[in-house]
């Protein structure tokens, strides 16, 4: 059945907008990542126009990010208090991201420099936790034996100490706040909700436990994506709310199928499926990069970036 | 001095021998809805004359059908450090959307090279790009590459020797129009030629235009784009709250 978006001005299948969206939900409910990083290019691949894709992706991630942290919320597994320290840092780095997004437009090359961005972060994100996951794994094989007090190193001997019980946590608010600000400017430049970078920070920067980290990260995600939206809807005009909807239709049930589908296996695994997947989508976007295009011209909107 | 007055008995009988089209249209108005799919305009027309047929040279049809034109900036990749990227970039600052050219013989037959200069009707000619900047020498693969890429998606049409013309009198074709229609006013314009020369024009205009709902979305996120931000925020709040609600519902039976 074809369907034709009023503002991406394209006709396309709704059918194969329900299953992008089912898909990347049950990913996105799995490993708490919004899945930005995965429908965009999805998104381009079947035509929709660039600043359309971005801009409808944001709200369709509210959706399932919403639909997800509820299911997360009635097991207890999402952190409010460090999701808001996350989160008041992530809007502070929004907002810087955002200017450091248009100066590198007045200096041209800002579409290099966002897929750089994805290769190197998504690149070396990936091929940490794989290494790290593979490496837990083999631990848990040799020793069932109880797991190893946490080390103590120099985060814990900043000031502004502050008590996160859910993550069983008792750390200085410094480096969430951090971690909130460099997630916030790079999911300004990057245009994603940032969770495939603040999933991996969570667990090894701040040391919470994989099960806090995926509601904690939904949770900031909506409010980071759902400002998104506005700010699109009223400066570029991009959203589609027709294709919006096709997606989160999609998005919210592959939500909570991952959500349950996430429970069913073991935190090392979790982990190293979401590596490989990362590492997955960094070879195709480096690989584009590489081999000489088949197109080399390509049309774009006058007077842009 | 024969030759001369012939051609100049010829230039007074043109007026005489003047051919007039009278134009049909399957459908002057394009509704593109939800589910708009490509549409199929069919064209039709007489030839209005007060004179008898002429035989030679014999008469030909053009049919050009254009979308709302707007300037693009197309840009070239280019291998540095390894990687490919964008390096330079020309602006064209007219470029239809859509294009299609109908022909009841090879162009080059039915209208001569001139004659498309003054009418711009082949698609290169429908191209304008004013000039590039300096340091681009093949400026010229720049607007190549937009009809090669647009070609390749169907908007843009070379239909040559589609349009029949019976007892050079009456002719019709049919465009089809691709799924992916921009809005706006389509320039449509027929021209009859003899030997390549341009002796009638006519020109109208299709509509295409958004309706139902389709138009509805389209004016609020320009007209209330804040309200139109938050209906899509609350969707999205709302359809996750409710999958939400009916996966715990099914997960209790």
């Amino acid at each position: 059945m074809q369907i034709y978006l009023p503002i991406a001005e394209v006709s396309v299948n709704a059918f194969l907008l329900l299953g992008l969206g089912g898909m990347v939900g049950i990913l996105s409910g799995m490993f708490g990542v919004g899945g930005g990083f995965l429908m965009t290019p999805l998104l381009f691949f079947i035509g929709i126009p660039p600043a359309v894709a971005v801009a409808t992706e944001a709200n369709q991630i509210v959706a399932s990010s919403f639909s997800g942290v509820l299911a997360h919320f009635r097991r207890k597994t999402v952190d409010l208090r460090m999701g808001t320290v996350l989160l008041s840092g992530g809007l502070v780095g929004a907002a810087l991201g955002v200017v450091v997004f248009n100066y590198l437009k007045s200096q041209g090359q800002v579409d290099l420099l966002v897929r750089l961005c994805y290769v190197v972060f998504l690149g070396v994100i990936g091929s940490l936790m794989f290494v790290e996951s593979l490496n837990a794994i083999r631990k848990s094989r040799k020793n069932a034996g109880p797991p190893k007090r946490k080390k103590h190193n120099w985060i814990h001997g900043l000031p502004l100490k502050m008590r996160f019980r859910v993550s069983g946590l008792y750390i200085s608010v410094i480096p969430p706040l951090m971690v909130g600000v460099l997630v916030g400017i790079l999911s300004a430049i990057m245009g994603v909700g940032g969770g495939f970078i603040m999933v991996p920070a969570m667990i090894y920067l701040l040391g919470m436990p994989t099960k806090v980290v995926v509601g904690t990260s939904l949770f900031q995600i909506i409010f980071v994506t759902g400002f998104t939206t506005l700010l699109h809807a009223t400066t570029n005009y991009t959203v589609d709310i027709a294709l919006a909807v096709l997606l989160l239709v999609g998005g919210v049930i592959g939500a909570q199928i991952g959500t349950r589908l996430g429970t069913y296996l073991k935190a090392e695994q979790l982990r190293i499926l979401l590596a490989l997947l990362v590492i997955l989508v960094c070879a195709k976007l480096a690989l584009d990069l590489l081999l000489e295009p088949s197109e080399l011209f390509s049309i774009g909107a006058a007077g842009g970036h | 001095m024969k030759r001369l007055l012939l051609s100049l008995l010829l230039m007074i009988a043109t007026p005489v021998l003047a051919e007039e089209v009278v134009l049909g249209l399957s459908q002057d108005q394009v509704a593109i809805t939800a589910d708009f799919d490509g549409s199929e305009i069919l064209l039709f027309g007489a030839v209005k004359r007060e004179s008898p047929i002429l035989q030679d040279p014999p008469l030909e049809v053009v049919i050009a059908v254009s979308g709302p034109s707007g300037p693009l900036t197309v840009r070239r990749k280019e291998r540095k450090f390894g990687i490919w990227i964008n390096t330079d970039a020309v602006e064209i600052d007219h470029a239809p959307s859509f294009y299609a050219v109908a022909t009841s013989a090879p162009f080059n037959e039915a209208m001569s090279n001139v004659e498309d200069q003054r009418h711009s009707v082949s698609i290169p000619r429908a191209i304008r790009s004013v000039g590039a900047p300096v340091g681009i020498e093949d400026a010229q693969s720049f607007s190549e590459a937009v009809i090669r890429i647009r070609t390749s998606e169907g908007a843009y049409q070379v239909l040559e020797n589609s349009v029949s013309v019976d007892e050079q009198t009456l002719f019709r074709t049919s465009i089809k129009m691709p799924a992916n229609l921009t809005e706006g006013d389509y320039p449509t314009r027929i021209f009859l030629t003899r030997g390549g020369k341009v002796i009638s024009n006519y020109e109208t205009v299709i509509n295409v235009n958004k309706v139902g709902l389709e138009r509805w979305l389209f004016d609020m996120s320009r007209n209330q784009p804040l309200m139109y931000g938050l209906m899509s925020l609350a969707i999205a709040i709302a359809a996750g709250w409710l999958a939400s609600a009916a996966f715990q519902v099914l997960q209790r039976r």
